[in-house]
């Protein structure tokens, strides 16, 4: 596991609205002055003078003085963030490949934007290479006209651009299954989360020229990878905010986001979302699939358990410092974070480093949208004792985010689905900061 | 150690810019661009079957033939008799789901047996999905649901016996679709 050091010039930035006697301007101001100084002793110092017939090159980085990487035709991170990637996790190794998750590195990114390659991934035998030239969308079901689109005809549609979030509904289950906490990066074991802007046609559009017959009530999505992905979807989230989703912040889909096409359910499970979409069918109930039955079901303590919990709950969690890093001393730093829900808007996010004692509002960076990520920033004068960092996030429905013990308290024992509980993370007097339970 | 002076402010900006982001003109009006698909074509893609058993193709299989079919294509992930290991356990656990150490199977967990049939013809083996035949497919189903005790081990499995058979846990959901 990589460690990733605190940097006190990123982390010790100035915040508005913060008491210590920091504050932008004054930042600035010594900037200015430490410059001054700098070109000032340049100037005067006998080494500089004796070099001021020499060419100034010497005194340069290499970088500053030679012709740099030619064009390309599409841009890539610099070789320095190499390390900044995806968590993989695979459930049965070699035997299937394809089945498991790319988690994105929660920790590395700020923002509210997930990259396009490092989006999460859960996906369910891979990636399919699918020809777009080849592939279609066909409605049928409870429809006067099934219809059959091909993807030239999609791109022509008037479409719709919309930044939200997608969380599988699986995410931060390794913090609620274990006994113990795991020692890993906040992206690798919450990571199933991620936030893009995504253009498409709204899928209502689509409905209303195959003609929707009485009776309907449901859909069935379809992919075509081969695990031929399905899930049952209320048409009334047709009717709501659902997309025929084709660009993923700006650019056409990646294969692991279902190049060529999409569904998006804004704020409802992600394995809903379902990618690589080839059919959707009107249904006058649910199909049951396996990953609406076996999976993705919400087990209870009496042996019943909750099907169809479709939405997103309200979460957040702190992304820096988060586990694994290390504090660099005392002084100022800042909590920085992401909450979302898939109730509407995240309307408040407390943050405490007392372990719930006392809390206080952050930030949140705007605009604030509808099932988005946000972000929230707290500065935090760390004093060099123990701290327990928490956030907890309240939606615009006042919806609160629980604790990981009435989660479990509700829910079977092997209940993983749905876990939007707190995260607590420990700082030590030394600086190291673990994922705990509290 | 935490303050926020300008929070009420900054909360308010917010707002109003989220309020604002929302109002997008959502377009309601396409150009009918789709083609409309042959009854063959419908009937060649629509491949999900629902608990009704509404779709369900012709062809049969007993537990006895699903046995052979598992052994060939499914037991190197599903273990032994739906022992599990590396892939899910698919035999056992009927009345453990209310007790401290619930075992989900197919026979103790999956409200239906068209799922089932669904699942296994289109995502199964994992690494050649949708190669086993009609037969194949209600064979396995047979000899599964056999192993969980929940057919006769002759009972036949084909699309008039399937949508009938009655799962342990067909009562055991509880439906948040409306919640």
């Amino acid at each position: 596991m990589k460690k990733t050091e605190l940097s006190a010039s990123r982390e010790a930035r100035p915040s508005q609205g913060h008491d210590n006697g920091v504050n932008r301007r004054s930042f600035l101001a010594r900037g200015v002055k430490a410059a001054g100084m700098m070109a000032a002793g340049g100037a005067t110092g006998g080494a500089a003078l004796a070099r001021a017939a020499e060419p100034i090159g010497s005194t340069f980085p290499a970088w500053s003085t030679v012709i740099g990487a030619p064009f390309r035709g599409y841009g890539q991170p610099s070789r320095f963030e190499e390390p900044t990637k995806r968590f993989v996790a695979r459930a049965y190794g070699d035997l299937a490949p394809g089945t498991g998750s790319a988690r994105t590195p929660l920790e590395a990114l700020e923002g509210v934007i997930t990259p396009n390659g490092l989006h999460f991934e859960r996906s369910h035998n891979g990636v399919p290479d699918i020809d777009p030239a080849q592939h279609t969308l066909m409605i049928h079901g409870l429809v006067k006209r099934p219809l059959v689109f091909s993807m030239a005809s999609l791109l022509r549609y008037p479409k719709i651009s919309r930044t939200c979030f997608i969380e599988c509904a699986g995410n931060s289950s390794q913090n609620i299954l274990p006994a113990e906490p795991l020692q890993l990066p906040v992206g690798a074991v919450h990571g199933l989360v991620s936030c893009a802007e995504w253009t498409g046609i709204p899928l209502a559009l689509l409905l209303q020229e195959a003609g929707i017959e009485p009776g309907a009530k449901w859909l069935l999505a379809e992919g075509a990878d081969s695990a031929g992905m399905s899930r049952s979807v209320p048409i009334a989230k047709a009717f709501d905010d659902a997309m025929v989703a084709l660009y993923q912040n700006g650019e056409r889909l990646r294969p692991e986001q279902g190049y060529p096409v999409r569904l998006l359910l804004p704020g409802w499970e992600g394995n809903m979302n379902v990618k690589w979409l080839r059919r959707i069918k009107v249904t006058e109930g649910p199909t049951h699939t396996k990953d609406e039955t076996s999976k993705y079901t919400d087990p209870l303590p009496d042996g019943k358990a909750r099907q169809f919990t479709l939405g997103i709950e309200v979460k957040s969690l702190i992304t820096r410092p988060s586990a694994g890093m290390k504090m660099e001393g005392r002084g100022l730093y800042e909590i920085s974070g992401i909450a979302w829900s898939g109730a509407g808007r995240i309307a408040r996010v407390e943050v405490t480093a007392d372990g719930g004692t006392n809390w206080q509002n952050a930030m949140l960076e705007g605009p604030v949208l509808s099932k988005s990520v946000v972000r929230f920033r707290l500065p935090w004068q760390w004093n060099g004792s123990n701290a327990l960092l928490q956030s907890r996030a309240t939606d615009e429905k006042g919806n609160v985010q629980p604790t990981r013990k009435a989660y479990k308290e509700a829910m079977a024992v092997d209940s993983r689905f749905h876990n939007n509980t707190i995260v607590t993370w420990s700082v030590d007097a030394d600086g190291s900061i673990k994922n705990v339970f509290a | 150690m935490f303050s926020h002076k300008h929070l009420a402010g900054l909360l308010g900006t917010t707002a109003l810019l989220g309020a604002c982001a929302a109002q997008t003109n959502v377009p309601t009006q396409g150009p009918n661009l789709g083609r409309v698909a042959s009854a063959d074509e419908v009937a060649s893609r629509d491949i999900s079957i629902p608990p009704s058993g509404v779709g369900l193709p012709a062809g049969s299989g007993t537990s006895k033939q699903g046995a052979a079919v598992y052994a060939a294509k499914c037991q190197s992930c599903h273990g032994e008799k739906g022992a599990g290991k590396p892939a899910d356990m698919l035999v056992g656990g009927i009345g453990t789901l209310a007790t401290g150490k619930p075992v989900r199977t197919v026979g103790s967990f999956w409200p239906y047996a068209t799922t089932l049939f669904d699942y296994i013809r289109r995502a199964m083996p994992i690494n050649k999905t949708m190669s086993l035949t009609n037969d194949e497919t209600y064979a396995v189903s047979a000899y599964l649901l056999s192993l969980n005790g929940i057919i006769a081990e002759d009972a036949v499995m084909n699309a008039q016996t399937l949508p009938q058979v009655k799962m342990p846990n067909r009562d055991g959901f509880i439906d948040y679709s409306l919640k």
